[in-house]
């Protein structure tokens, strides 16, 4: 029993601990800060896999701007303070089992299909590589999507700005 | 072979007239409307004489006898090569005859209404419907197949609707039309079923041919015919005792006739075109025209056509004794008349001498046409002058409309059969018809000539002589009121008034017998001094009754008793005819029926709503608007479908 | 099963963070807390790219661009959707779900 195992099932133990109290705690501000250790759970898992690049952005974008956004709405909008309505029992059970049989149901297609070019010991790819990958404009190269992505996030950015624009009153 | 258009024409015009009339006559044509209904008819009538003219001389007979000729025939309806229905015109003895008869009397009533009608708001409708009712009956004689004769029949049924309905605001003339149509719709389904049987047996619709093939015993047909029974009778004679119930309707023959006396609640010439002249004499044309079927193959339809004749006409004629409103004992003194008329072709058989009948029916139908229109518009001057239908109100009236009173008077010995004029001829025949083939239907039929003589003179008596009239004029409340009637009103009966008195002398078997060959008919002079005789003692015993008024009749009245109430409410047949229907049918038929349909026939289709919209308000709930409902269906459904495709459709 | 950590365990965890995020889904009456359940899923979904580019195709950087693609995506439509629930609360005075059933029949 390795060092990187046992780090490997606790990092995997916090995600999904904190992913299951995220979603069933009734104080919506436990909830955001539950996800917050979801997502840092889920870079030290990408740190685990010495995808380091992705780690990094998973806590720049995720942790630090998603996160904060979504306590920021919760501000926004006072749901601070009072506990979350609780759901009927029926929709809980009935969605339990619906998620339960389909997760039993992807793992048995999973475990049943055989991966058979697993590679163990690969080199993981360096930032270099990933900056060169991005901007190539040959086969295989990502230079497209990167542009596409600028006009999406400028896209959202506007479009946010319009939907929680306050309509002015009429000026006299 | 006279010429086809010529002959379309003549039911054309009338409808011709109906459509315009009816279209345009309220608005623009008023006034005109008369004249133009008129002319038409005018010339109809004119075209119907040329053509009777032509088919009686020009033509005349080949090898002996009248052809019956086709000029048109278009098929309208093919089921099936060989199988369909057709439009035609027929050209024969009788058709022809029909032709002239019923041009005449419409084309007198036309002109008698320019009069009688003045003033009405719905004048031009008047017209209208007279136009319709012409073009029927002339559809009707002229119709070469059994099929077509019922869709003029129908047409003829239609007419007498709206002519008696006239004046819709009257409960009584609405009720009266009802009772008309139904009760002549009820006789039709009889008559419907007969023609299906018939024409199903012999294969044919068309006249010619149904009647040639079922009255030879070699042929097919026949055989079928006769093979097939039911309730111990062949088809054959189911088929006619059917269509002649259809005929007893039309021709009001007991006991089918309770609509006709109601059916007074039209205007006069209406009465006198339809109810007295023409379109009851349909049900006789229509044994005339299948009289061959009767006679030959099922006599003992005839037999029964014989008896139904005979005591329609003296249950009617003990009636006309007792009525007081006119224009009612006009009424059963028609349904008497066609009673004669039915009986005559019921003791008749095909071919030479004993067909005596059908030439006397066929004669009587036309004087018959003749005196009793005169009657009417006679009757109908009368009320147009008294503004009463009742005998009560009358008397005295020979001073104030000489016209009138003296071809009333020649109607009336017409139908006593008093001679020279012309009832004394037909209805001599008929007698001597009956005479020859069937005594007890003779004896009824001269008794009946008594009471025939005696009611009409009863009614005469009353009207122009009995009790001394108040002239007008010295009663200040009605000093507007005008005299006879104007030139139109008496033209009619007076032209009528010749016919009445002269038609007698056509020398009527010559034209048509049963067979087409000419039938010379004698004039027996001992045999006719008995109904002269009866005729003439039913006269002078309504002139002591009634000549001036007393109170014999009142005293006869009441020692009769019983018989003479019974007498008064027409034996009680509209009593009886309301119980059945009141409470056996609409009590065992009519309410299971409508229990039935209301609670089993629209439970079941409230079910089927009522269902669909339970199912649809649950299913509706789906559709909640909840996103988290959406995606968990969504879910749900994306499990059903991985495991299909995963697991058990590989 | 081994212990040693491998491809299936990855798969394992990616899968139950994205059922996680379902429930979550499927469950929350708010719709802040809907929204952190759609990030759950993302995560898993991005969990399980860079699981297969790094045990299956290691040289090809797809998952990985893949999963890079998707954290911008996430981030830009994390930032739309709390647009739209400010606007609904503006006119709802409040962001319960089972509030917002405009489009019931």
């Amino acid at each position: 029993m390795s060092g990187s195992t046992i780090l490997f099932y606790l990092l995997a133990a916090l995600t999904l601990s904190c992913g299951v109290l995220s979603v069933t705690t009734r104080q919506i501000f436990r909830a955001a800060i539950y996800l917050l250790f979801s997502l840092i759970g889920i870079a030290g898992i990408y740190f685990w896999l010495q995808y380091q690049f992705i780690a990094a952005v998973q806590i720049v974008v995720y942790a630090g701007g998603i996160a904060v956004l979504i306590i920021f709405s919760i501000f926004l909008t006072q749901q601070a303070g009072e506990k979350l309505p609780k759901q009927k029992i029926g929709r809980k059970i009935f969605s339990a089992l619906a998620v339960f049989c389909a997760f039993a149901l992807t793992m048995v297609q999973v475990y049943q299909h055989e991966f058979s070019n697993i590679v163990t010991d690969a080199a993981p790819a360096t930032v270099r590589n990933i900056g060169e990958k991005m901007l190539s404009t040959e086969q295989g190269g990502y230079a497209l999507p990167f542009e596409v992505i600028s006009m999406l996030l400028l896209a959202a950015m506007v479009g946010c700005i319009v939907i929680a624009l306050r309509s002015k009153p009429e000026t006299k | 072979m006279p010429n086809a258009t010529i002959i379309a024409l003549i039911p054309l015009l009338p409808l011709a007239g109906f459509l315009l009339l009816g279209l345009f006559g309220r608005k623009y044509l008023k006034n005109s409307s008369g004249i133009i209904g008129t002319a038409l008819l005018l010339t109809s009538t004119i075209l119907a004489l040329y053509t009777a003219y032509e088919y009686f001389f020009v033509y005349g007979k080949v090898n002996g006898i009248y052809q019956q000729l086709t000029p048109l025939k278009i098929t309208w309806l093919e089921f099936s090569k060989g199988v369909s229905i057709d439009m035609g015109l027929m050209i024969d003895p009788i058709s022809v005859m029909m032709l002239v008869v019923v041009t005449l009397v419409s084309l007198m009533v036309h002109i008698y209404s320019i009069g009688y009608m003045k003033g009405e708001e719905r004048f031009s409708t008047y017209y209208a419907f007279l136009g319709l009712f012409t073009f029927s009956m002339l559809g009707l004689v002229l119709s070469t197949n059994i099929f077509q004769i019922y869709i003029f029949w129908e047409l003829v049924g239609v007419s007498s609707f709206l002519l008696i309905g006239y004046y819709y605001n009257k409960p009584s003339a609405v009720a009266a039309s009802k009772k008309a149509f139904i009760v002549t719709r009820f006789a039709d389904l009889g008559f419907l079923i007969g023609i299906l049987i018939l024409s199903y047996c012999s294969g044919t619709l068309d006249f010619a041919t149904l009647i040639q093939r079922l009255t030879s015993p070699e042929s097919n047909e026949f055989k079928t015919a006769v093979t097939y029974s039911f309730l111990g009778a062949s088809a054959l004679t189911w088929g006619a005792a059917l269509v002649f119930i259809g005929g007893a309707g039309k021709s009001a023959m007991f006991p089918l006739h309770i609509w006709l006396p109601d059916a007074m609640e039209g205007p006069t010439p209406v009465s006198a075109l339809i109810h007295a002249a023409t379109m009851v004499v349909a049900g006789v044309y229509l044994v005339a025209r299948l009289f061959p079927v009767f006679a030959i193959t099922t006599p003992a339809v005839l037999e029964i056509i014989g008896w139904v004749g005979a005591i329609s006409a003296i249950i009617a004629a003990v009636i006309a004794c007792t009525q007081t409103d006119i224009k009612r004992v006009l009424a059963y003194s028609t349904m008497s008349q066609i009673g004669y008329m039915m009986f005559a072709l019921g003791v008749a058989k095909y071919g030479a001498e004993p067909a005596l009948g059908y030439t006397a029916s066929m004669f009587h139908l036309f004087t018959h046409a003749m005196f009793k229109a005169l009657l009417f518009l006679g009757a109908g001057a009368v009320i147009h002058y008294i503004h009463s239908n009742d005998m009560k109100d009358m008397g005295g009236l020979r001073k104030y409309m000489p016209i009138t009173h003296i071809t009333f008077l020649i109607a009336c010995l017409a139908i006593a059969g008093v001679p020279p004029f012309a009832g004394f001829f037909s209805k001599e025949e008929i007698l001597l018809a009956a005479y020859q083939n069937n005594m007890t239907i003779y004896w009824i039929a001269l008794i009946t000539s008594g009471i025939t003589a005696f009611y009409m003179f009863r009614l005469y008596f009353s009207i122009f002589w009995s009790k001394a009239h108040h002239a007008h004029a010295d009663h200040p409340a009605t000093a507007d009121r005008h005299g006879e009637g104007g030139f139109v009103m008496m033209l009619p009966l007076v032209l009528l008034g010749v016919g009445a008195a002269a038609a007698g002398f056509i020398p009527f078997g010559e034209f048509v017998s049963s067979d087409g060959k000419s039938l010379e008919s004698h004039f027996h002079l001992q045999f006719s001094i008995l109904p002269v005789a009866l005729g003439v003692a039913g006269i002078l015993l309504a002139m002591w009754f009634y000549l001036k008024q007393n109170d014999r009749p009142a005293k006869l009245a009441s020692s009769l008793g019983v018989l003479y109430k019974a007498a008064y409410h027409k034996f009680y047949i509209d009593e009886i005819y309301l119980f059945i229907t009141k409470k056996i049918l609409f009590n065992l038929v009519g309410r299971p029926a409508a229990w039935f349909d209301r609670n089993v026939v629209d439970g079941f289709i409230n079910l089927t709503g009522n269902t669909t919209q339970a199912v649809s308000e649950g299913i509706k709930k789906i559709q909640s608007g909840k996103v988290q409902q959406y995606a968990i269906y969504f879910l749900g459904g994306v499990i059903v479908l991985a495991v299909l495709f995963i697991y058990i459709w590989k | 099963m081994t212990l040693e950590p491998g491809l299936y365990h990855l798969l394992f965890i990616s899968t139950a963070l994205f059922f996680i995020g379902v429930y979550g889904f499927f469950t929350r009456r708010n719709l802040i807390t809907m929204l952190m359940s759609i990030e759950l899923i993302l995560n898993s979904v991005n969990l399980n790219f860079i699981t297969f580019d790094k045990y299956l195709w290691p040289g090809k950087m797809d998952g990985l661009f893949f999963t890079l693609f998707i954290i911008a995506i996430a981030a830009a439509e994390a930032a739309v959707a709390i647009a739209i629930i400010i606007n609904l609360y503006r006119s709802h005075q409040s962001i319960d779900v089972e509030n917002a059933e405009d489009l019931k029949y």
